[in-house]
C-alpha cells in the first residue's frame, strides 16, 4: 500500500474541506473496498479521509413516510432496522444477500454506493484496463468476462457493478445527498451511476471532492410487498451473477404498481423502466412477465463468456415476479 | 456422531483407544490461538520480504529498475537476478533418493534472466516491515523481452504425447481389444470429459522464516514433508543436512500443495544469506497461486460398451493432462480404471502436454480425483442408456480380481458398502425418471459413485521412551496438516504398550527428531504407525528382558506373545507387573526404544507386494442435489458416504477426514476452477473471492460411515483416508444432477449456466 | 486500544492494517490471516463486541476500541464454551481457520439474540442449521470441518438456551 496520510474529522465541514484542499484524497468508509484496493495497487490515495466519525450514522423517519438514511449508517444496522424490514423489504434482503456478517459490520452505506467493480482484469495492474489506466485497452473484452455486464456495455469497458444494495436501492427511486465546500445536492440513485461510454473511469455523477451524507428514500407502499432475489456460483458469499430487486401490486389480476431493477448486469444497478413499463396495467401471468423481461434484455449485448445471463435474468425477472404474484416460491 | 464407534461405548474395563472418538491432543493450542504457525515466529532484527512476479509467459529480462523501491525508506535489499547470491541447480530426480522429487519446479530463482511462466518471481524486496516491502516490491519495474509462450491447454491437446510409466505408476495398458469391442457393443456411451485446473487454497497461505546462524539455517514453514524440504535446502545451499533445522509444527492445511519446495521458501533463505538477517517471506494469497502449483486440467474421453445385462464388454478411458517445461507431476488419471469394473476388454491412455506455466503439482487424490469423475459419470451415463439402476450396474461388474492383469486385492468391500450405505441413504425412495422428484421450486435428484484410492505406507522412524514416574514420549517428525498425527500415534502407543492416553505425549514437526514420513499419498498414518509398533514393541521386550533377570518377578519365564500390555505393565493373566516395578527394580530411570525400516529394505517390500496385490481404500458416495428449476442452481441437500478404510484409529479425525474430502470435491463438482488466461497464461483469479471454495452455506450435514474390517496387510489393517473422500464425489454430484434435470455435464464445474 | 482487556498503546503507520498490528506489532497472532482481502474469515476479531475482518480494517480507524482475539474468550485455565464445544465436536482439522470461526460464532450467537436477520430468515427465529451455515458463511473452512463447527455452535445455542 503506498504510504497516505490519515485524517479523521468530526464534522461533515471539516470532511469536505479536507478534500477539496487534497486532490489525492479519498474518503474512507468501512474500508472493505478501499483498503483491499490499495493493497492492491489500484487506488494510490495520498490522503485518507476517514469519515466515520461523522454523526451521519442514524436512519430517520422523514415526514410523509420516507426514511433519510446517514451514509456511515453500517450495511448490518440498515438491513436490521425495524422499518427498512417492514416497509422496504428488498432492501434489507439485498444487503442480507451481499458479502458476509463480518463486512456487512463494517461496511457504510456511502461505501457501498461507491464500491468499485470485480472486473478481475481491474485488479491485475498487470493487466490492461481502461477504468484503471484509461486509454490502456480492456483485456476483459477477449478474456474472462462470466461476470461482466451484458446492458448499456461499450467497446471500452464491460465490467458490472457488484453492489446488491444498489439495486434496491435503483428499484426504491431513492435519492443520494451529497454535499461539498460548493453546497448540497440530491442526486436520484438511478442517475447516480455511469455507464461507461468512453470514460469508464468515471463511474459517478459525484465529483471527486463531493461526500455522500444521505440516502432518502420517498414513501412507497407497495414495496412492503417486495423482494430481492440474487443468483450466485456459491450459496452465500458470493457477488451476484444476476439479481433481481421487484415489487409487485396486483388487483384483480392486474398490476397496478410494479418496480424492478437489475444487479449483475450492468455498470450501474439497472432500472428495468422498459419492464416496468410493459408490467403496469397489463395481467399478472407468467406470459407478460417473460415479455417485460425479454423486453428490457432486448438490447443485451453479450460475449461468449456471459451470454448465459440473458437467459439467466429473463428467468430471474419471471420466477421473482411469479412469488411476488403468487406468494409462493420461496425456500 | 454417526460413526460406529459413536454408537457402542467401549466397555469400562478394558479401554482401547484405538477407534475411539478421541479429542485432538491439541485441539486446546489450536481454539485458544496457542497454536504457532510458520509466520507467527519473531526474531530480534527479522527483516520482510515480498516478492515481485513476472508479467509475461516466456521471455528474457532486458531490465529491472530498481531505484524507487530502494529509494523507498526501510528498503534493505531489493535482489534480482543481477545481484542474487546463486543457489544450486535443482537436484536430478531419482529413486534411490526420494528428496530429489521435492522440486516444485527446476528453475533456479533469480540466477538468469529467463522468465518461465506468467508470475515466475523475478524480484525479492527485503524491508524493516511487511508493509514497506510489499509497497516497494509494486515499484520495481521490469522490461521483458517476450518469446513465444504455449500456456493454452485447450489448444494445445491435438499436441499431446504419451506420459511414460514409471515403476510406480502405469501410463497405460490394454486388455483384448477394447477398440473392437466397443463397436460391436449392444450398448455403448461414448463421453468426452473435461476438468479445469485447481488450487489446493489450504488456509495457510504458504510462509517462511529462515535464519542463518553461519552455515547453519533454521528454517520455519508449514510443509507436508519436513525431511525432503530439509534435504532440499541442504542441497540448494551446499550445507549438510544437519546444518539445517526445519520446524514445523503446525501446518494450516496443505492438500498437496505444501508437498514440494517453491519458489518462496528458497528465496526466503536467500534473502537470509544475502542480508545477514532472519527473514520472513509470507506469501500473499496471490503470491501462493503464482508460485505454488496445483491441480492439472484435463480432458478425459470414456468409452463403456455392455451386453444388454449391462456386463461391461469394453472400457476405454484415455487422458491428456499437462506438465509444465520446468517441471510437474504426471497425474495417473486413468489408473481408477485399472481396478474398479471387470470389463472384458480395458483400453487405457495417458497422455501430457508441455506448457509454459508454472508447473502443476500433486492436489488431494492426484489423478483419481479427476479420472473417476469421468468414469464414474460413464457409468451413470451407461445405466440410463440400459435402463439398470447405477448400484446394480456396479455390483454387475465387481471384479474378484484386479481386472488388468488378475492381481488379488487384500482388501474390497464396495458390494457391502453400496448394500449398507443404499439401505441409510434411502436409494429406494429414488425414482429412476430425470425430473421426476421435485420440492416446491427444485427439482430433486440422487446419484450414486464409488470411491477409490491406492494405498500407501511410507518408512518412518519413530523412538519411544518409557519414564519411570510413566510418562511415555514418542519422536517423529511427523507433519500436522489436521490430520491429527499426534493424537491418533498416541492412541497407538497409548495401546501398545498399555498406558493411559494421557500418558502419551508425540513430538512432531521438527526435523531433529527421528524422520517421519511426508504427510501425502495418504500415507503417513500407517507409515508411522508400523514405526510406533515396532518401536513399542522393542520397548516392551527390553521391559521384558530387565524384568526376567529379576528372579522374583511374576514376569520370570514368560515370552512377550503370551502377554498383555495393560495398567502401566505387562500381564498375563492376572499376574504381572507395572513399568515402574520394573525399572525401580532395575534401578533404571527410562526406558527407550527404536523403531522403523530402512528405505531400501522398505522399496523392496513395496514393490515385491505390488507384484502380487492391489490394495486400497474404497466407498460409496450417495448424494442427493436440489436445482432450482428456474435458475439452475445445484444445491447439495443431503449426502452419505460408506466406505471401506480397513481399520479406524480415531472416530472423530477419521470422520473429518472423509468428511473433509467431500467437502472439497463438492467444491470441485460446483465451483472451483482456476482461470488460466490463454492468450497470457496469467491466473486471473488468484483470490478466494473470485476462486470458489465452498462455504459453511453450500455444505450440507454429510453422513460418514466405514465397515470396519483391518486390512490383513497393512500396520494396524489400516488403509489411509486423506484422499479417498474426494474421489468419486463430483460424479456423485454430476450424476444426481443428471437425475435431477435430465442433462449430463461433462465439464466441470457444474455451473448454473451450464443447466440454463 | 484495549487488546483482550488490557491497554495497549501503539505506534503505527496509517496503513497497517489491525490485523498486522496485532499479529506483527503486538505479538497477538490468534487471528489469522488466510486472504488479506476480506474473502475468508480467518482474521475476525471482535470491535467492541461487533466481528469485523481485522485484515481489511485499518488499525488506526480502531483507536480507542476494545478488540477481543481468540487469546481473550478463555477465563484463565475455563475456556470458552465454543472453544471447548469445538474440540469436543471436532470442528476442526488444520486449526487455521479455527480462531476467526470461533470468534465469528461468538459474535453470531450475540446478533441472534439481538434479532439480527439474516438471508435465511425473513424474521430471525429459531436458530436452526440452515440459519446457523448462512450466518457463519464469511468463515471459510478448506478442511472442511463445517459439520463438527455447526454441531458445535448448536450445542453452545442450546446451552444458552437452556
Ligand atoms: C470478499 C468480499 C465480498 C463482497 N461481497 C459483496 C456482495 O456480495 N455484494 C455486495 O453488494 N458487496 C459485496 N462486497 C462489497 C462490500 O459491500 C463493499 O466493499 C462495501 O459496501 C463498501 O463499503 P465501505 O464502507 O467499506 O467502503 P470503503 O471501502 O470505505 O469505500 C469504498 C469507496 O467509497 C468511497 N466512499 C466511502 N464513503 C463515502 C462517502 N460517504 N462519500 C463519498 N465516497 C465515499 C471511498 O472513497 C471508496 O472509493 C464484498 C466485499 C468483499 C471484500
Ligand atoms: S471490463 Fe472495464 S474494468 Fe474490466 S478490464 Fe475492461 S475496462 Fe477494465
Ligand atoms: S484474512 Fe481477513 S478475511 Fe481473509
Ligand atoms: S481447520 Fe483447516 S481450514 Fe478450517
Amino acid at each position: 500500500m503506498k504510504p497516505f496520510a490519515y485524517v479523521k474529522p468530526a464534522d461533515v465541514a471539516g470532511a469536505v474541506r479536507a478534500v477539496s484542499d487534497e486532490p489525492g484524497a479519498k474518503f474512507l468508509g468501512g474500508g472493505t473496498n478501499l483498503v483491499d484496493l490499495m493493497r492492491e495497487g489500484v487506488e494510490r490515495p495520498d490522503t485518507v479521509v476517514d469519515v466515520t466519525g461523522l454523526p451521519l450514522d442514524t436512519v430517520d423517519q422523514l415526514p410523509g413516510g420516507g426514511l433519510r438514511i446517514g451514509a456511515m449508517v453500517r450495511n448490518s444496522s440498515l438491513a436490521a432496522d425495524e422499518r427498512v424490514r417492514a416497509r422496504y423489504p428488498m432492501l434489507s434482503q439485498a444487503i442480507l444477500a451481499g458479502a458476509s456478517a463480518q463486512l456487512r459490520n463494517m461496511a457504510t452505506v456511502g461505501g457501498n454506493l461507491l464500491q468499485r467493480t470485480r472486473c478481475p482484469y481491474f485488479y491485475d495492474p498487470a493487466a490492461a484496463c481502461n477504468k484503471r489506466e484509461p486509454g490502456g485497452g480492456c483485456d476483459a473484452l477477449g478474456g474472462f468476462n462470466r461476470s461482466h455486464a451484458v446492458l448499456g456495455v461499450s467497446g471500452s469497458c464491460i465490467a458490472a457493478h457488484p453492489s446488491d444494495m444498489c439495486v434496491a436501492l435503483a428499484a426504491l427511486d431513492a435519492v443520494i445527498e451529497v454535499e461539498s465546500v460548493r453546497g448540497t445536492r440530491r442526486i436520484p440513485m438511478t442517475g447516480f451511476h455511469r455507464l461507461p461510454g468512453d470514460t469508464p473511469e468515471i463511474e459517478t455523477e459525484l465529483a471527486p471532492d463531493e461526500l455522500v451524507t444521505a440516502v432518502e428514500l420517498p414513501p412507497a407502499p407497495f414495496a412492503a410487498r417486495s423482494r430481492y432475489r440474487k443468483v450466485r456460483d456459491r450459496a452465500s458469499y458470493a457477488f451476484a451473477l444476476v439479481s433481481v430487486a421487484a415489487a409487485l401490486e396486483v388487483r384483480d389480476g392486474a398490476v397496478t404498481a410494479a418496480r424492478l431493477a437489475l444487479g449483475g448486469l450492468a455498470a450501474k444497478p439497472w432500472r428495468a423502466h422498459e419492464a416496468e413499463r410493459i408490467l403496469l396495467g397489463g395481467p399478472a401471468s407468467e406470459e407478460s412477465f417473460a415479455r417485460a423481461a425479454e423486453a428490457e434484455l432486448a438490447g443485451a449485448d453479450v460475449r461468449p463468456g456471459n451470454a448465459f445471463k440473458v437467459h439467466l435474468a429473463r428467468a430471474t425477472i419471471v420466477a421473482t415476479l411469479r412469488e411476488l404474484n403468487t406468494g409462493k416460491g420461496t425456500a | 456422531m454417526t460413526t460406529k464407534y459413536a454408537e457402542t461405548e467401549p466397555r469400562q474395563d478394558a479401554v482401547k483407544h484405538v477407534g475411539r472418538p478421541v479429542d485432538r491432543v491439541d485441539g486446546r493450542a489450536k481454539t485458544t490461538g496457542e497454536a504457532r504457525y510458520a509466520a507467527e515466529h519473531r526474531y530480534p532484527g527479522m527483516a520482510h520480504a515480498a516478492l515481485v512476479h513476472a508479467t509475461v509467459a516466456r521471455g528474457r529480462i532486458e531490465a529491472v529498475d530498481t531505484e524507487a523501491a530502494r529509494a523507498v525508506p526501510g528498503v534493505i535489499e531489493v535482489l534480482t537476478h543481477e545481484n542474487a547470491p546463486a543457489m544450486k541447480p535443482a537436484p536430478k530426480t531419482s529413486l534411490m533418493n526420494l528428496s530429489s522429487l521435492a522440486s516444485g519446479t527446476t528453475v533456479s530463482y533469480l540466477a538468469t534472466d529467463e522468465v518461465h511462466w506468467n508470475g515466475q518471481p523475478v524480484a525479492v524486496v527485503v524491508a524493516e516491515t511487511p508493509e514497506t516491502a510489499r509497497h516497494a516490491a509494486s515499484l520495481v519495474r521490469v522490461a521483458y523481452r517476450e518469446l513465444p509462450a504455449v500456456v493454452d491447454f485447450a489448444a494445445e491437446e491435438p499436441n499431446a504425447s504419451p506420459q511414460k510409466s514409471s515403476v510406480l505408476q502405469p501410463a497405460g495398458g490394454d486388455k483384448g481389444d477394447a477398440v473392437a469391442a466397443l463397436a460391436a457393443a449392444p450398448v455403448s456411451v461414448d463421453l468426452r470429459f473435461t476438468t479445469p485446473p485447481e488450487h489446493h487454497n489450504a488456509m495457510e497461505p504458504h510462509a517462511t522464516i529462515a535464519v542463518w546462524d553461519g552455515d547453519r539455517l533454521t528454517v520455519h514453514e508449514g510443509t507436508q514433508n519436513i525431511a525432503w524440504l530439509r534435504a532440499h535446502l541442504a542441497q540448494r545451499f551446499g550445507i549438510p543436512e544437519r546444518a539445517v533445522r526445519v520446524l514445523s509444527p503446525y501446518v494450516g492445511g496443505g492438500f498437496g500443495g505444501k508437498g514440494f519446495v517453491w519458489a518462496g521458501t528458497l528465496l526466503a533463505v536467500l534473502a537470509a544469506r544475502a542480508t545477514a538477517r532472519p527473514v520472513r517471506l509470507a506469501l500473499t494469497r496471490e503470491g501462493v497461486y503464482r508460485t505454488v502449483g496445483g491441480r492439472t486440467p484435463t480432458v478425459q474421453r470414456v468409452a463403456l460398451g455392455a451386453d444388454g445385462d449391462g456386463d461391461l464388454t469394453a472400457l476405454i478411458h484415455t487422458s491428456v493432462a499437462m506438465t509444465a517445461r520446468i517441471g510437474g507431476m504426471p497425474e495417473g488419471v486413468v489408473s481408477s480404471s485399472r481396478h474398479l469394473y471387470d470389463a472384458a476388454t480395458i483400453h487405457l491412455r495417458q497422455r501430457l502436454v508441455r506448457l509454459d506455466l508454472l508447473a502443476n503439482t500433486a492436489m488431494r487424490a492426484p489423478g483419481d480425483s479427476v479420472g473417476s469423475f469421468a468414469l464414474e459419470s460413464a457409468m451413470d451415463e451407461l445405466a440410463c442408456e440400459l435402463g439398470i439402476d447405477p448400484i446394480e450396474l456396479r455390483r454387475r461388474n465387481e471384479p474378484e480380481r484386479n481386472p488388468m492383469d488378475g492381481k488379488r486385492f487384500t482388501h474390497r468391500m464396495l458390494r457391502e458398502a453400496y448394500e449398507v450405505g443404499a439401505e441409510r441413504f434411502g436409494w429406494r425412495e429414488r425414482d429412476p425418471r430425470p425430473g421426476s422428484m421435485r420440492d416446491g421450486r427444485w427439482l430433486v435428484g440422487m446419484g450414486v459413485a464409488t470411491a477409490y484410492h491406492p494405498s500407501l505406507t511410507m518408512p518412518a522412524d519413530v523412538t519411544v521412551r518409557l519414564a519411570a514416574d510413566g510418562a511415555v514420549v514418542v519422536r517423529c517428525a511427523l507433519q500436522e496438516i489436521g490430520v491429527g498425527a499426534a493424537t491418533v500415534q498416541a492412541q497407538i502407543t497409548a495401546d501398545e504398550l498399555g498406558v493411559p492416553l494421557e500418558a502419551v505425549r508425540v513430538e512432531i514437526g521438527d526435523s531433529e527428531l527421528p524422520a517421519g514420513p511426508g504427510a501425502g499419498g495418504s500415507a503417513q498414518t500407517a507409515g508411522a504407525a508400523a514405526g510406533v509398533l515396532d518401536a513399542c514393541r522393542k520397548l516392551k521386550e527390553s521391559a521384558l528382558a530387565l524384568a526376567r533377570r529379576a528372579p522374583d518377578s511374576p514376569l520370570r519365564g514368560r515370552r512377550l506373545d503370551d502377554l498383555e500390555a495393560r495398567d502401566g505393565g505387562l500381564y498375563h493373566g492376572g499376574r504381572g507387573e507395572t513399568y515402574a516395578a520394573i525399572l525401580a527394580r532395575a534401578g533404571r530411570d527410562h526406558l527407550e526404544a527404536g523403531g522403523g525400516t530402512g528405505m531400501l529394505k522398505f522399496l523392496a517390500k513395496t514393490l515385491n507386494e505390488r507384484r502380487r496385490w492391489v490394495k486400497a481404500a474404497s466407498g460409496a458416495h450417495f448424494c442427493e442435489v436440489r436445482v432450482d428449476r428456474d435458475t439452475g442452481e445445484v444445491r447439495v441437500s443431503r449426502w452419505l458416504g460408506m466406505f471401506d478404510v480397513g481399520r479406524v484409529i480415531n472416530a472423530k479425525t477419521a470422520a473429518g477426514q472423509l468428511r473433509g474430502g467431500i467437502v472439497m470435491g463438492i467444491g470441485m463438482a460446483l465451483t472451483e476452477a482456476t482461470q488460466v488466461d490463454p492468450r497470457t497464461g496469467r491466473i486471473m483469479n488468484p483470490s478466494l473471492s473470485e476462486y470458489h471454495v465452498p462455504v459453511h452455506a453450500d455444505i450440507p450435514r454429510i453422513d460418514v460411515h466405514w465397515l470396519d474390517e483391518p486390512d490383513p496387510t497393512m500396520p494396524l489393517g489400516l488403509l489411509g483416508i486423506g484422499e479417498v473422500g474426494i474421489t468419486g464425489v463430483a460424479a456423485a454430484v454430476a450424476n444426481a444432477v443428471r437425475h435431477a434435470t435430465g442433462k449430463r455435464v461433462l465439464d466441470l464445474p457444474i455451473t448454473l449456466d451450464k443447466l440454463l | 486500544m484495549r487488546v483482550n482487556g488490557a491497554a495497549e498503546s501503539l505506534d503505527v503507520e496509517p496503513w497497517v492494517s489491525l490485523l498486522d498490528a496485532l499479529r506483527d506489532r503486538l505479538g497477538v497472532t490468534g487471528p489469522k490471516k488466510g486472504c488479506d482481502q476480506g474473502a475468508c474469515g480467518a482474521c475476525t476479531v471482535l470491535a467492541d463486541g461487533v466481528r469485523i475482518n481485522a485484515c481489511l480494517a485499518l488499525a488506526v480507524q480502531y483507536d480507542g476500541k476494545e478488540i477481543t482475539t481468540i487469546e481473550g474468550l478463555a477465563t484463565g485455565d475455563d475456556l470458552h464454551p465454543l472453544q471447548a464445544a469445538f474440540i469436543r465436536h471436532d470442528g476442526l482439522q488444520c486449526g487455521y481457520c479455527t480462531p476467526g470461526q470461533i470468534c465469528s460464532a461468538v459474535a453470531m450467537l450475540a446478533e441472534h439474540r439481538a434479532g439480527m436477520p439474516s438471508a435465511v430468515t425473513e424474521r430471525s427465529g429459531e436458530l436452526d442449521e440452515a440459519e446457523i451455515r448462512e450466518r457463519m458463511s464469511g468463515n471459510l473452512c478448506r478442511c472442511g470441518a463445517y459439520n463438527g463447527i455447526v454441531d458445535a455452535i448448536k450445542d453452545v445455542a442450546g446451552q444458552e438456551a437452556r
